[in-house]
């Protein structure tokens, strides 16, 4: 059991960075490549007699969009939120960083979770009050900032995880953490999102992890796709097609129907291991 | 936009039932079908509560009535208010004083009577204490659920978001309980005319139920009316400030808009 503490104080998730974040760095340009390594290794989780989580191990290099595919209740949810701290493993250890304290991570839910009697603006800013100027400034580039002194409540779905995309990013995460956060939204209004998360991940730079349940979601983001299935990861599937992703394409098509078929027939025999795909 | 359209006829609406009745008392009165001792006409409750408001009789026993009604239900509603955060916010405090209050809450505000009495006498203290006790437990037990309720994935977010403590407490736990503890605090509202009537008959020397018991011994029914006005006319105004409070606090929320 070797688990480094600074991740499961739930509170502590990013305290540290808060203090380093003054009115001073708001004017400056995101810092390009801020992105951070993520290192599981031998991660079990179990819940009651239920295990969740086998053995997990992965490694992300700083800057990696990698997403987490399977079937609901595969695990990938609870991996995601034991990388965010939500939860306590068994075993294992998760490193984020060079071991440094403070890497900030942030992460978004699948429903947007804003304060309801706080403002648009005031949601941006939580945790960060005094950066008003730099969470309108966030909120701009996520598209609302027309709506910054509504309440949530006047928002659609689709805008209000906007804003909740807009809250992570004013904290300039290294680490960004999306547990399945475009689900509940219709396909159109999934499609901008994923546009705006890739064009501001590009920006930025920060290392993402996605779980989704969506293939092609999965597909048109990430640098590779993990596939979880009862708790191992079976399949870690290289994407190499070139940026922006046209779904149409032949070669996504080929991809995805492989990820499919890998989901929807789960072959024990199957080694679980890396299955490069030539693209 | 419908409901713009349609603001002047439904502004009017819920006013057309009580004046309606009112007319038809009125004339029920002047044809000789109603005797003036069990039901004196409108007009002659208007012109008792003419009089009483010109002498200046009417407005000392609102104003005792009012400041009854007042400190009985800021003592209650605060402490309702505080212990209901308490418990709500520490399950120690919880187990150590909820079992107790539950108890408590069961019996009846107005059983307490005779040992109120016994213990204050009837002076000022013993019907402040009444209303106290009543209007405390609805308070204590809205509290209570409002901070238990509130949305645990909120308040996970607010965690990871560096939150914790005071500032967690103040822009999470409270705002997200609100909306139960007015829901509280508008049932104390109501029920605090309820027990200030009971405990201004038993014994008084002003206040609008001791005003109503005395017209009784003299027969004068339309002070009597005039006392059961003024409470149904002090529950409305109750009402409508509490409406006010959720209106203001609440703004966020579109049902309360």
């Amino acid at each position: 059991m070797n688990i480094s503490t600074t991740l499961f104080d739930v509170g502590g998730l990013a305290r540290e960075n808060l203090s380093s974040l003054s009115a001073a760095d708001v004017n400056r340009p995101p810092a390009r490549r801020q992105g951070v390594s993520l290192s599981l290794e031998g991660l079990s989780k179990s819940f009651g007699e239920r295990a969740v989580l086998h053995d997990i191990e992965l490694q992300l290099q700083p800057g990696e969009f990698v997403a987490v595919v399977g079937r609901s209740g595969c695990g990938k949810s609870t991996l995601l939120r034991a990388i965010a701290g939500l939860e306590t493993v068994e075993q294992g250890t998760i490193a984020v960083g060079k071991g440094a304290i403070g890497s900030s991570i942030r992460i978004m839910f699948q429903e947007a979770r804003l304060l309801p009697w706080k403002t648009v603006l005031e949601n941006v800013a939580l945790g960060l009050p005094r950066s008003l100027n730099a969470a309108a400034a966030t909120l701009n580039t996520v598209g609302l900032g027309e709506r910054a002194n509504d309440w949530p409540a006047e928002l659609s779905g689709g805008q209000r995880q906007r804003v909740a995309l807009a809250r992570a990013l004013l904290h300039e995460p290294q680490l960004l953490l999306l547990d399945e956060p475009l689900g509940a939204l219709d396909a159109l209004t999934r499609i901008e999102m994923q546009q705006l998360i890739e064009s501001l991940w590009l920006a930025r730079g920060f290392t993402a992890v996605l779980v989704t349940h969506d293939v092609q979601e999965a597909l048109a983001l990430a640098d590779r796709v993990v596939l979880i299935e009862e708790g191992r990861i079976t399949l870690d599937l290289k994407v190499d097609l070139p940026r922006p992703r046209a779904r149409g394409n032949a070669a996504f098509a080929a991809l995805e129907q492989q990820l499919l078929e890998s989901i929807l027939h789960p072959a024990p025999a199957r080694q679980a291991g890396k299955i490069a795909a030539a693209a | 936009m419908a409901q713009a359209k349609n603001k002047s006829p439904s502004a009017l609406a819920p006013w057309i039932l009580p004046v309606t009745l009112i007319v038809l008392w009125q004339v029920a009165s002047q044809a000789g079908w109603l005797s003036s001792r069990i039901l004196p006409e409108p007009w002659a409750v208007a012109k008792a509560f003419w009089a009483l408001a010109v002498s200046g009789e009417l407005w000392v026993h609102l104003r005792t009535s009012l400041w009854r009604a007042a400190s009985g239900f800021a003592i209650g509603a605060g402490l309702g208010l505080l212990l209901g955060l308490l418990t709500g916010s520490f399950r120690r405090a919880e187990t150590l004083l909820d079992t107790t209050l539950q108890m408590v809450r069961n019996i009846p505000a107005l059983a307490l009577i005779p040992l109120v009495i016994l213990w204050f006498g009837i002076d000022e203290t013993a019907k402040l204490f009444l209303l106290a006790v009543g209007v405390f437990f609805p308070v204590y037990l809205n509290t209570f659920h409002g901070i238990r309720s509130a949305d645990q994935g909120l308040i996970e977010m607010a965690r990871s978001y560096g939150l914790s403590g005071w500032p967690l407490y103040r822009d999470v736990i409270l705002p997200a309980a609100l909306p139960s503890i007015l829901v509280g605090v508008r049932f104390s509202l109501g029920l605090v005319w309820v027990l200030l009537i009971v405990a201004e008959t038993i014994s008084a020397q002003a206040g609008i139920g001791y005003m109503t018991m005395n017209a009784r011994e003299f027969l004068q029914t339309d002070v009597v009316l005039v006392g059961i006005l003024l409470y149904a006319l002090l529950g409305k105004a109750a009402d409508l400030a509490s409406r006010g409070m959720e209106k203001r606090f609440l703004r966020w929320n579109p049902a309360y808009r």
